[in-house]
């Protein structure tokens, strides 16, 4: 069969980890994916220092790699701190997804970790990553 | 299956299509049915490109040598090859652009800048593509005119009933449409909304991207007062296109952007400008690629535009019958008498995009997405479909192929 799909991403596009919505939440924010108008919605609960991700959801519609990257970035960043939230970059979303992507589909796999900066630290932040990448 | 009852050499025409014989992945032919993103191109096309810029490339319009007037006469020539294809009354009637997005948006930002005012209505419909809503809601903001858009009925037809009332009750001054939805296929009545609208003085434009590589089309007796399409679904390279304009509106309009080619006059104080067309094709345009336009234009005249059609209907059919033999897989759109060469579904329990991943590992390459059609697509309740479109170049087996690949998809998705 086709190796693209492997058992993982079938898994957690299948059983996605912490769908739904969190309410109340500290922060509620929607990623949208231009090109094929996919929507990734991302509620979090911190700590009461406000220092750690306490508890997360998402919810929305997406292709299996979307949804899957979210699942396992999902798993990945609940109990850590913001500050180590903030060092995950999309290269380790990508050894998370584990398969190449291409070009059309990186959009796919990484629009959980847009929606989770961009939720966390701004806008600004997301496209300071992007503009580094080109230059 | 019964054989189709026109003379149509399959061979022959895929032999003219060398990437059609590209394996796709190892020891996996290509299955190509996203024609309605953009065709294959034939070795005409791909040679007559090739011999300008080998032997005949240089700026036009402007040089005195030799080779200057050989590009020029080559890009006139695909000018009046344009003209006769779609039967143009006169080649000052044939903008090249470099598609139907760049035809559409020069109409809106001359046009419709010099014409309309606050409270005007822009007539459209509700299965455009997105290059035929955005360019208006632009437009609206600018001028305080208002976009309307007809309503579609459940099988995906124009409802006639209430275009007309709109027509009636709305300061309509342009109505804009798609001859051919891209994502339903439907083939809307081009004639019959035109004759409605220029009843109530409205001025028409036909969005005719899905419809001039697929069908014979007449623009005076379709009596379009705007015409757009793009080269690059009809076997021409892609930044070749053109606007159809009647010859007494491209006059009137204003120019959009300036430079070099559009004007008759420069002086420090003021421009005047260029005749039509020339007026709307400021700078450098793209020579080789409206020469590859003419080819392509010669390439199907010579297969003959209803023998194409014939093909493509026959195709169409078979594969709607064999889909319908699906019963997770769900069609969009009308039936195939009524349609295009398009069929856009989705599948039970599987995302497009996964639809789409799983049949490009067996080599069909379709696509999947809104098809720059959201707001269709929020109508149809779903936020993707995959998509397979045909052309001139496809078969039967391939239809039987993408069958047979879905019932992979299935399996991969356990569903």
């Amino acid at each position: 069969m086709y190796d693209f799909y492997r058992e993982n991403i079938l898994d957690h596009d299948r059983n996605m980890r912490y769908r739904g919505v969190l309410d109340p939440a500290d922060i509620d924010y929607e990623a949208v994916n231009p090109l094929c108008g996919d929507k990734l919605r991302l509620t979090l609960r911190l700590s009461e220092d406000k220092t750690h991700i306490e508890a997360l959801a998402w919810e929305g519609e997406g292709c299996a790699i979307s949804k899957a990257s979210a699942s396992m970035l999902g798993e990945m960043i609940l109990g850590k701190s913001l500050d180590e939230v903030r060092a995950i970059s999309k290269q380790d979303v990508f050894d998370l997804i584990g398969i190449p992507l291409s070009m059309n589909r990186v959009k796919c796999g990484l629009l959980s970790l847009k929606a989770l900066t961009v939720a966390l630290y701004g806008l600004g932040e997301w496209e300071r990553r992007e503009q580094a990448e080109e230059d | 299956m019964t054989m189709p009852d026109y003379a149509y050499d399959i061979d022959a025409v895929r032999a003219q299509f060398p990437i059609l014989h590209v394996e796709h992945h190892p020891g996996v032919p290509l299955t190509y049915l996203d024609n309605g993103a953009s065709s294959q191109k034939p070795l005409a096309v791909i040679e007559a490109m090739d011999s300008y810029y080998r032997t005949t490339n240089a700026n036009v319009h402007r040089g005195i040598h030799k080779l200057s007037e050989q590009a020029s006469e080559a890009y006139e020539g695909a000018r009046v090859k344009v003209r006769r294809f779609i039967h143009a009354a006169s080649k000052r009637e044939i903008v090249f652009t470099r598609g139907t997005t760049e035809g559409i948006n020069l109409v809106a930002q001359t046009w419709g800048r010099a014409n309309l005012k606050p409270g005007d209505v822009i007539l459209s419909t509700q299965m455009e593509h997105h290059a035929n809503i955005v360019p208006w809601q632009m437009l609206a903001a600018q001028t305080g005119a208002v976009v309307k858009f007809a309503p579609i009925t459940p099988d995906g037809q124009i409802d006639a009933d209430a275009y007309a009332r709109m027509l009636r009750e709305l300061p309509v001054k342009l109505v804009t449409f798609t001859m051919v939805s891209n994502v339903l296929g439907t083939i809307t009545p081009a004639a019959d909304m035109a004759r409605l609208a220029h009843d109530v003085g409205a001025v028409v434009l036909m969005d005719a991207a899905q419809a001039v590589p697929h069908m014979a089309i007449d623009v005076q007796a379709l009596d379009a007062d705007f015409l757009v399409f793009s080269g690059h679904k009809m076997c021409a390279p892609t930044g070749s296109g053109v606007l159809y304009g009647k010859a007494a509106l491209l006059d009137a309009m204003p120019p959009w952007m300036g430079g070099g080619d559009m004007i008759s006059k420069v002086t420090f104080e003021g421009s005047t400008w260029n005749d039509i067309p020339f007026k709307f094709e400021a700078g450098t345009p793209l020579i080789s690629e409206q020469i590859g336009l003419g080819a392509a234009i010669d390439y199907l005249n010579a297969l003959g535009m209803d023998k194409v059609q014939a093909h493509e209907h026959a195709m169409t059919r078979y594969a709607l019958d064999r889909l319908a033999e699906l019963p997770f897989v769900h069609v969009y759109g009308p039936d195939a008498d009524k349609k295009g060469a398009v069929a856009a579904f989705s599948m039970d329990g599987v995302h497009a995009h996964d639809v789409a991943q799983v049949l490009d590992s067996q080599g069909i390459a379709v696509r999947a997405g809104h098809h720059c059609a959201q707001p269709l697509h929020s109508l149809l309740g779903t936020a993707a479909t995959a998509r397979a479109s045909f052309y001139l170049y496809n078969t039967f087996e391939e239809v039987d192929r993408l069958v047979d690949a879905l019932y992979v998809v299935k399996r991969t998705f356990s569903v």
